[in-house]
């Protein structure tokens, strides 16, 4: 495909739709951002706070670059605060797995490390988008959640490979956990819109790099590959657990209480 | 050599007078450092008007430095006299620790934080690991090959923290991205 053809398509794409595929994309990263904020002051040892504060910094700045190009193409002023504090529960479009409580750090860990082998997938994919803007937030975040993965790879494999006790938790950590993997691969009508036009990739094409990560390192982790019976799903259209909406009350709080309040 | 009076230059300064300027600006997190030693102005264009717009590219995406660093542009631009400055940010190409500048590598060192090893491209010195390589890092106190890592992650996003096995002093590295 040639860079002209690819514009042309960029632009058929009708804008409402383009809108919501950048809000899936912006609420993941806001959503687990503000989740690894809770973790601050409360790490289990200092470099490990300061390591999830930095993972949380650079998926709210994603959030940011991804909020005000979401604005901009919508047209009617809205800026990158006013798509983080002022829509409810239903208006986010991420997936469950990133509103889920931090629970002890193998949770956390092994959220973690789903969620940064996903965004490895995507995000490399989303380098070759035809919305330029978008290519190149992808870019420069596929850098970010690939250092991301390395952190919390190599804590999988040490919690995985280490004392009973801790592979005895991270194990359980990502039993827990696995019933939120056939959301983040899931297709809609707005993902085979998206996928037409050469904006995104169809999510379904990312499940087999992805499992070949998680089995290399499941496997040097000595970990055994969970399986669910009952997958969550309805995320991405605004279907969400309770506690999206205790994180959006603490998150949103202030602009709530002072409308319109500026730092 | 055409005479021009401190008014004109502050009123329609050159490209180049400009970017003299900004090698006065430091990095507000490692101030050894110089925002050009850091590569991040990415473009300077004056207008014929005598407008002034610079091109400014964000090290990490949730960097609290990006702000600062574009106040600080505007501050010595304007106790330099050029009150009409924009400041674009450019994303692409995203940054990378290649564009540090040799000095700004030695500068570093000589600070006591390691300098990025190898090039974000991919060579230099390094072990191959499941999530890519692992680099060397020599320790800028004593320049011992014998460190180890302790964290991926240090005091601002652009770090890791890095230990000497041999003079036993602790030290950040500037993370290869
Ligand atoms: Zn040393």
């Amino acid at each position: 495909m040639t860079t002209e053809t690819q514009q042309i398509d960029a632009q058929q794409i009708d804008r409402a739709d383009l809108v919501e595929y950048l809000l899936r994309l912006g609420d993941n990263s806001m959503i687990l951002g503000q989740r690894l904020c809770e973790w601050c002051g409360h790490g289990p040892v200092l470099e490990e706070d300061i390591a999830l504060s930095n993972v949380a910094l650079d998926l709210i700045g994603q959030a940011r670059l991804i909020y005000t190009h979401a604005g901009e193409v919508e047209g009617k002023g809205q800026t990158e605060d006013d798509i983080a504090f002022l829509r409810d529960v239903f208006d986010w479009k991420n997936v469950h797995l990133v509103e889920q409580p931090n629970g002890d750090f193998a949770d956390t860990m092994a959220r973690q490390f789903m969620i940064d082998c996903y965004n490895v997938e995507l995000f490399s994919a989303l380098t070759k988008s035809t919305d330029d803007q978008l290519a190149a937030i992808a870019a420069k975040t596929l850098k970010e959640v690939t250092y991301h993965r390395r952190h919390s790879g190599e804590w999988v494999i040490r919690l995985g490979d280490g004392t009973d006790e801790s592979h005895r938790r991270i194990q359980a950590a990502f039993d827990r956990h696995w019933i939120f993997v056939e959301e983040l691969f899931e297709s809609d009508d707005l993902d085979a819109r998206i996928t037409a036009a050469g904006i995104g990739p169809d999510p379904k094409s990312l499940r087999p790099a992805w499992d070949s990560m998680m089995d290399r390192v499941l496997s040097e982790a000595t970990l055994t590959r969970p399986t669910a019976d009952f997958p969550r799903s309805g995320g991405r259209k605004g279907e969400h657990s309770e506690y999206l909406g205790y994180i959006l009350a603490d998150m949103q709080f202030m602009q709530r209480a002072y409308p319109g309040m500026d730092w | 050599m055409p005479v021009v009076s401190l008014d004109q230059q502050r009123k329609f300064p050159t490209e180049a007078a400009i970017w003299r300027l900004l090698e006065e600006v430091p990095d507000p997190e490692v101030p050894v450092l110089t925002i050009l030693d850091l590569g991040v102005v990415r473009s300077v264009a004056v207008a014929e008007n005598g407008a002034i717009r610079i091109g400014v590219t964000p090290t990490y995406s949730g960097c609290p430095a990006t702000a600062a660093i574009n106040m600080a542009i505007r501050d010595r631009l304007l106790q330099a006299g050029h009150d009409t400055v924009t400041i674009d940010t450019i994303l692409a190409p995203a940054w990378t620790t290649d564009w540090i500048s040799e000095d700004g590598k030695r500068k570093l060192r000589d600070y006591g934080i390691a300098p990025p090893v190898g090039t974000a491209a991919g060579e230099g010195a390094g072990r191959g690991t499941l999530f890519g390589a692992d680099p060397d890092v020599p320790c800028p106190h004593c320049g011992s090959a014998h460190t180890e890592k302790v964290s991926e992650f240090g005091s601002t996003a652009c770090k890791a923290q890095y230990r000497c096995t041999d003079c036993l002093e602790p030290f950040e590295y500037f993370k290869c991205i």
